[in-house]
């Protein structure tokens, strides 16, 4: 069976675009045919983070419209045969998606496809509704951040009410949290919330723990997910996550600082 | 207090603050995300059929919802103004 996975937060810029390269990559590596799908209409960026910017001939608003099929909207990506991207439309008409266009479309991808990934864009907005309306699964990309984490149960609220698994009484969407942006260092000296702090007010299945790296810029400036950058800390820990939601045990390996030569040689444990 | 023990407390209340500070927040809108839409308008047209019989100010009505897992409550509590004093 075929899951919709939405990525989605309420807040802006805390990392869906990042997270939504970086599992469907990770799904579609581990064998998975997977779609990723830009629901970010008027402000297309998955492309760019996928580095397939220049290979964009029809959209999602395409295909819905009937001005394209599915097979040609549909872009394969150059690292992984069992990953295609579906490229938001640049139109500035916000009613470009509907709600049985979007359904119908997902209906057919889910044919043919073991996950389907979509990135929200943020808000709560027509977009952002879509994005989730139809979802299996849920991942809330959280920065420990109080307006973050506010919006991010808002979204909570929005899910298990507004979406096609609520509105028909089935069972809710499950909805699993990823805390990126995380340092260690500043959580240890009392300035940002720490991963109990925020699932004591959320308490959601954590899935990971992503830490402040500038492996991410890294990679969007290369337009290849930070999963792909195996050495890096934030891509080992896209690759845990990835583990975890398709059932493995993994300890979390990003939560406490780093220790530096100092701490390996003097330090406890 | 030493002058260490003074940053090292500043520094740990600033997380610590954001937390407390959420958890209120988000418990509040909890609660106010699964009322009714109607309660603002119950609300208003409780007060003005009340204010038929007593003047009383628009914040000494309130209406509290409820829900647990068998019963929804509406709990309706209405603040009469002090007869011993004229007003
Ligand atoms: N773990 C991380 N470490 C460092 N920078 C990060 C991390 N995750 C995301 N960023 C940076 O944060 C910015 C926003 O990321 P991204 O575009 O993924 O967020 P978004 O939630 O999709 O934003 P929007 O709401 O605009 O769609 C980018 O510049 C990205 O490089
Ligand atoms: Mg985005």
């Amino acid at each position: 069976m075929a899951r919709i996975i939405v990525v989605t937060s309420g807040k802006g810029g805390v990392g869906k675009t990042t997270t939504s390269a970086a599992i469907a990559m990770g799904l579609a590596k581990r064998g998975h045919k997977t779609a990723v799908i830009d629901f970010d209409v008027g402000l297309r960026n998955l492309d760019l983070i996928m580095g397939c910017e220049r290979r964009v001939v029809y959209d999602f608003v395409n295909v819905i419209n009937g001005e394209a099929t599915l097979n040609q909207a549909l872009i394969r990506d150059k690292n992984c045969n069992q990953l295609y991207i579906l490229p938001a439309s640049q139109t500035r008409d916000k009613d470009a998606l509907s709600q049985e266009g979007v359904g119908r479309i997902l209906d057919e991808l889910k044919k043919d496809f073991k996950y389907i990934v979509c990135d929200s864009p943020a808000g709560i907005e027509r977009g952002a509704f879509l994005a989730m309306y139809y979802a299996d699964d849920a991942f809330i990309v959280t920065n420990p951040e109080v307006s973050s984490v506010r919006d991010s149960d808002r979204m909570l609220g929005i899910l298990s009410s507004k979406s096609r698994r609520a509105e028909h009484n089935e069972e809710p969407i499950k909805e699993y949290l990823l805390l990126t942006r995380y340092s260690p260092e500043r959580v240890k000296l009392g300035e940002m919330l720490s991963v109990d702090d925020v699932q004591e007010i959320l308490s959601l299945h954590l899935l990971g723990v992503i830490p402040e790296s500038k492996s991410v810029l890294n990679a969007s400036n290369s337009g290849t997910p930070v999963i792909l950058d195996e050495k890096s800390d934030a891509g080992q820990a896209y690759a845990d996550v990835i583990a975890r939601y398709l059932g493995e045990d993994r300890p979390h390996r990003f939560i406490d600082e780093k220790k530096g030569l100092f701490g390996k040689l003097f330090g406890s444990k | 207090m030493s002058l260490l023990d003074y940053f090292r407390t500043s520094k740990t209340s600033s997380a610590s603050l954001a937390k407390e500070r959420l958890q209120i927040l988000v418990a509040h809108e909890r609660t106010s995300r699964n009322q009714p839409s109607y309660l603002p308008q119950l609300q208003k047209e409780l007060l003005e059929v009340i204010r038929k019989y007593v003047s009383i100010d628009q914040d000494a009505i309130s209406v509290n919802f409820e829900q647990d897992d068998n019963q929804e409550t509406l709990e309706l509590n209405i603040v009469l103004p002090d007869t011993n004093k004229k007003s």
